[in-house]
């Protein structure tokens, strides 16, 4: 099985590198390692090409969601089976790679999820609850037990690449909130296993009052966006 | 002819002068130039005969004529930024899926 790491970077010279060389040394077999760098400004690009990564540079800054999907796109038309999503700020542990991609066994999507017994990420707050609130409605319309769907550490296989290519969102809890609607309305199936989560090797998480309530507010617009937007189906992409 | 008369015709003429020496000047496209100099001529009409906005005011019912056109140009302004947010939306969405393609060219070409 070929297997395609996507990290989307933005601004993030300090520790793509060491993300890079971290993926790598989990040897995972049949992998490449592709650094999406997503107009950064800094030495992204220049770094992830050191450490040996191929490196798709977007002409500007288009968020994540943008940035996945330039790397979906890279996945499926390099025929790859599974792509899996690693952020380049060194959160994710790539010693997860193995266990994300032997759940993708008989599912299409798997999340790597924070809050499942292993890791230490403590949230508090609006955020929190946020979370809670996300988890439970995507837990239906998925028709499966979630407990983290905003952690963009997830593994796809073909199916969920061909919809993700060409219709992954853009806006903001669209890469992870949105895009697990639309893949369960196109029949996908998903399904969680633990991870562990690092904090951030450089910068700092946002973390105040109404900046949480911000992100409460926003889930809920895209809660109910999701819901009754018109989705794409698998023969569409 | 009062002043406010003589006012709004040339606010009327200068409105779709300037359209057609947009147009002229290949600064709009077609499609939007139609919408303005429709409004623009609705202006220069009403404006050099404004007895004409008092018969549609009677005809439709509404009791005091310049209400209705306040309406009427709020509605078509609603609808005009309307329009122009669906288009920026699109424009957004094609310049992503460009700058995507873009993005996965140049590393086709840098590694061939």
């Amino acid at each position: 099985m070929r297997c395609l790491v996507i990290v989307p970077a933005y601004n993030e010279e300090a520790s793509v590198g060491a993300v890079v060389d971290h993926v790598r040394s989990a040897r995972v077999p049949d992998t490449d390692i592709l650094v999406v760098d997503d107009g950064s400004s800094d030495a992204t690009t220049a770094k992830a090409s050191a450490a040996g990564a191929i490196v798709v540079t977007l002409p500007f800054n288009l968020g994540v969601g943008g940035a996945m999907r330039a790397g979906y796109k890279f996945a499926r038309d390099g025929g790859y089976d599974a792509a899996i999503q690693v952020d380049a700020d060194g959160q994710h542990d790539a010693s997860d790679l193995p266990s994300l991609l032997a759940a993708l066994e008989g599912v299409d999507i798997v999340i790597g999820a924070r809050f499942a017994g292993r890791g230490d990420y403590g949230v508090r707050g609006p955020r929190r609850w946020a979370m809670k609130l996300l988890a439970r409605s995507l837990s239906k319309t998925c028709a499966t037990p979630l407990t983290d769907v905003t952690s963009g550490h997830r593994a796809v296989n073909r199916r969920a690449i061909a919809l993700f290519a060409a219709h992954y969102p853009s806006e903001y809890l669209g890469d992870t909130v949105e895009s697990l609607v639309m893949a369960a309305r196109a029949g996908l199936r998903v399904t969680q296993v633990p991870v562990a989560m690092h904090p951030r090797l450089t910068g700092t998480p946002s973390q105040t009052p109404l900046r949480a309530a911000l992100y409460f507010g926003r889930a809920l617009m895209i809660l109910v966006l999701a819901r009754i937007r018109r989705m794409p189906t698998l023969e569409e992409s | 002819m009062t002043g406010t008369h003589i006012f709004s015709i040339v606010v009327a003429i200068g409105s779709v002068v300037s359209m057609l020496e947009l147009l002229r000047r290949r600064q709009l496209k077609e499609k939007y130039a139609v919408l303005w100099l429709g409004v623009g001529i609705g202006m220069l009409v009403l404006g050099a005969f404004p007895v004409l906005l008092n018969k549609v005011a009677d005809a439709v019912g509404v009791k005091d004529p310049p209400n209705l056109l306040l309406f009427a140009a709020a509605l078509l302004l609603l609808l005009v930024c309307v329009h122009l947010s669906w288009e920026a939306s699109r424009l957004e969405e094609k310049t992503r899926t460009l700058a995507e393609e873009v993005a996965l060219l140049r590393q086709k070409i840098d590694n061939p």
